[in-house]
């Protein structure tokens, strides 16, 4: 049974006099397991693709089902509901709270889910097991302005990763990072994609991004003009290996960024 | 999502950002620490009136002539005279009542050697010491038989005593002039202070009532009686009975106005406390606006806040807040601003209460129903003032909140 599975679906944005129409009849299905790159120019319609299948937005027709159930049609506080359960998001500029610690962000969405009996134990248990599968255990105290962009993204990836969600839909989740802090996001996507066998939604507008995917979809005027396996597929954990170590003046070594972040606080 | 919850969330956030909470919350202190401290003020001088008007003496009911509604013409107290020695004598043999004393006033000069001093002439009866609770210092009150032979004897005021004798000398024993008829001195009251009027009380000399009328005035009505009741809880029932006794006396028929006015201490208490009632109103009205201030302070910084956190709210939308979660986080927020504020502003009300009584030596107390009130006008505040930021917050897009920058 796919995990997503959309039928021609249509959004039209009213511009005052104009229409604005983003969607033009989408149908697909998406797999448990899957890694699907979404990609297409702007204005092709793959962010407001995104928007529904992330439950932010509805869809003017067509019909789209989550995980067997239908919820193009779901009052907001619903479909609030369903982003808390079954979609992960990670975005492009992070949106990590300032000043809160690592350990508070990821545990944001335990805060949403509804369930009052979990303790602040069991949130903490919780949100650190995330955090050591990104990598991150050891930063939990840590503040967002004291974490690199990449170890940002990773926060941002344990947050959504916190309520075992469905799918996880990462848009542009690269855009702000330089090529080798991509590399390693993207590893962490591909591995968990691998190893927890979390269907990843991957949306951007890089060639070489998607090519982490298993599946390759392409938008233009809001329609899929293609579907197709990635051919040759790149492997992040290849390429990290075969990148020369890093710079150290780039990244610290996670040591010293360790103490010069404590002298900081 | 549970109210513990949001609280938990609120208070992270308020945290967040110390400095901006903490001068929000300033603008509520203000507002209710000056709210507390006038109120505190103005409480402490109608307390002080009352502890005056009630140095009159305690269970005091003051009969006097005239009313204030004869005929449908309102006349002043005192404006017709027809209270005459015999009313007070009815009113003595009421069950209820324990002391009554007939009073008649006059101004004179006094005189005592070289020294002369212009004063009140109080003609009284024996009772008065009792009614007042006012014991002499020196010498004695005048007796029964002073008053009935209207024996030119006299009690001074303590005021009086130093004027004419100088101040620390028991002049009983001495003959006083006056209007030009020797009077004995008997003996000099102990000092009493302001009274109801504001008039100083020691200003006075007293002699028997019917040596007034019959040496110093010619007069036969009487300006007062106070009646005393036997007990604080007969008050009413004593006066009540006293205006019928006063209705019998002056053939008033069923239906006919009073001629008289019979007061109690309440009556008296009511009437001083009226203007100082209206001065705390009116400085607490005042102080209220600073508290109006505040509040339009915090839906300021609230609105400002929901802006600058536009990208936070899209966030917590799109982990699965509900619109309900986002209202009800930014209206504890604005709660907690006003609630926290506005305890800190009745502490400081207190301070400045307690500073003004200690280093000003002015009356100072905070009424317990003063606090209630802040605190829940502090809470009202708070939802009033952060209802439409909150709102605000959460009718907010996700899609476009995340997109803000």
């Amino acid at each position: 049974m796919p995990v997503i599975s959309v039928r021609d679906l249509t959004k039209v944005y009213k511009m005052g006099d104009y229409e604005v129409r983003a969607l033009r009849g989408v149908s697909l299905d998406i797999e448990p397991g899957e890694f699907v790159a979404v990609t297409g120019p702007s204005g092709s319609g793959k962010s407001t693709f995104m928007h529904i299948t992330g439950c932010l937005d509805r869809p003017t027709s067509g019909d789209y089902i989550l995980d067997g159930r239908d919820v193009s049609r779901l009052s907001k506080d619903d479909l609030a509901r369903v982003r808390n359960q079954k979609i992960g998001f990670v975005f492009q500029g992070f949106n990590l709270l300032s000043r809160t610690t690592a350990l508070d962000n990821v545990e944001l969405p335990l805060l949403y889910n509804g369930k009052n009996g979990l303790r602040t134990s069991e949130r903490h248990k919780r949100a650190l097991a995330v955090l050591d599968a990104v990598g991150l255990g050891e930063r939990q105290h840590h503040m967002p302005n004291q974490l690199s962009g990449g170890q940002q993204q990773r926060v941002a990836i344990a947050r959504a990763l916190i309520n075992e969600p469905s799918i996880i839909l990462a848009d542009e989740p690269t855009g702000n990072l330089d090529t080798r802090t991509s590399i390693e996001v993207m590893g962490i996507f591909q591995r968990l994609n691998i190893e927890r066998k979390i269907t990843v939604l991957l949306i951007t507008h890089e060639a070489d991004i998607a090519e982490y995917g298993t599946r390759l979809i392409r938008f233009r005027d809001g329609r899929v003009v293609a579907d197709q396996p990635v051919k040759h597929r790149r492997d992040a954990e290849d390429e990290l290996a075969a990148l020369p170590p890093p710079e150290p003046d780039l990244i610290p070594h996670p040591d010293e960024e360790h103490k010069g972040a404590d002298q900081a606080s | 999502m549970s109210i513990l919850m949001t609280l938990r969330i609120a208070f992270k956030a308020l945290a967040r950002n110390k400095m901006r909470t903490s001068l929000t919350m300033l603008g509520m202190i203000i507002g209710v620490g000056a709210v507390i401290a006038m109120v505190a003020l103005g409480t402490g001088a109608q307390q002080v009136i009352e502890e005056q008007v009630k140095s009159a003496g305690t269970n005091l009911i003051t009969v006097m002539p005239g009313s204030t509604n004869a005929a449908g013409v309102r006349t002043g107290f005192g404006s017709s005279n027809r209270m005459v020695p015999a009313d007070a004598l009815a009113v003595r043999d009421l069950p209820l009542v324990e002391y009554v004393a007939e009073v008649v006033n006059t101004r004179s000069q006094v005189i005592y050697g070289a020294a002369n001093w212009n004063t009140n002439i109080e003609g009284t009866n024996v009772d008065l010491p009792m009614i007042r609770s006012w014991p002499v210092k020196y010498g004695t009150f005048f007796n029964e038989e002073d008053v009935r032979i209207a024996a030119k004897v006299c009690v001074l005021g303590s005021n009086v005593a130093d004027n004419l004798f100088g101040e620390g000398i028991d002049p009983t024993g001495s003959t006083i002039r006056i209007r030009n008829q020797i009077f004995k001195v008997l003996g000099v009251m102990s000092s009493k202070g302001a009274g109801s009027g504001g008039m100083n009380q020691d200003d006075q000399v007293f002699t028997p009532y019917t040596t007034v009328m019959k040496k110093l005035s010619r007069q036969d009505n009487l300006n007062r009686i106070l009646v005393s009741a036997r007990s604080a809880d007969a008050m009413d029932q004593t006066a009540a009975l006293v205006t019928e006794t006063m209705r019998i006396q002056h053939d008033i028929p069923p239906g006919g106005d009073d001629d008289f006015t019979v007061q109690t201490l309440e009556d008296m208490v009511a009437l001083r406390t009226a203007a100082a009632n209206t001065m705390t109103q009116l400085l607490a009205g005042i102080a209220g606006v600073s508290l109006i201030v505040g509040g339009i302070g915090i839906m300021n910084i609230m609105l400002v806040s929901v802006t600058e956190r536009t990208r936070e709210i899209g966030l917590r939308l799109a982990i699965g807040a509900r619109g309900s979660d986002v209202l009800m986080q930014f209206l504890i927020e604005a709660v907690v601003i006003s609630l926290v504020g506005g305890a800190t502003g009745i502490a400081l009300g207190y301070g400045i209460a307690e500073a003004a009584r200690v280093y000003q030596q002015m009356p100072a107390l905070v009424p317990v129903d003063a606090v209630v009130t802040a605190v829940l006008f502090s809470a009202g505040v708070g939802i009033f003032f952060g209802f439409y930021p909150a709102r605000k917050a959460a009718g907010l897009d996700p899609i476009e909140a995340l997109r803000f920058e």
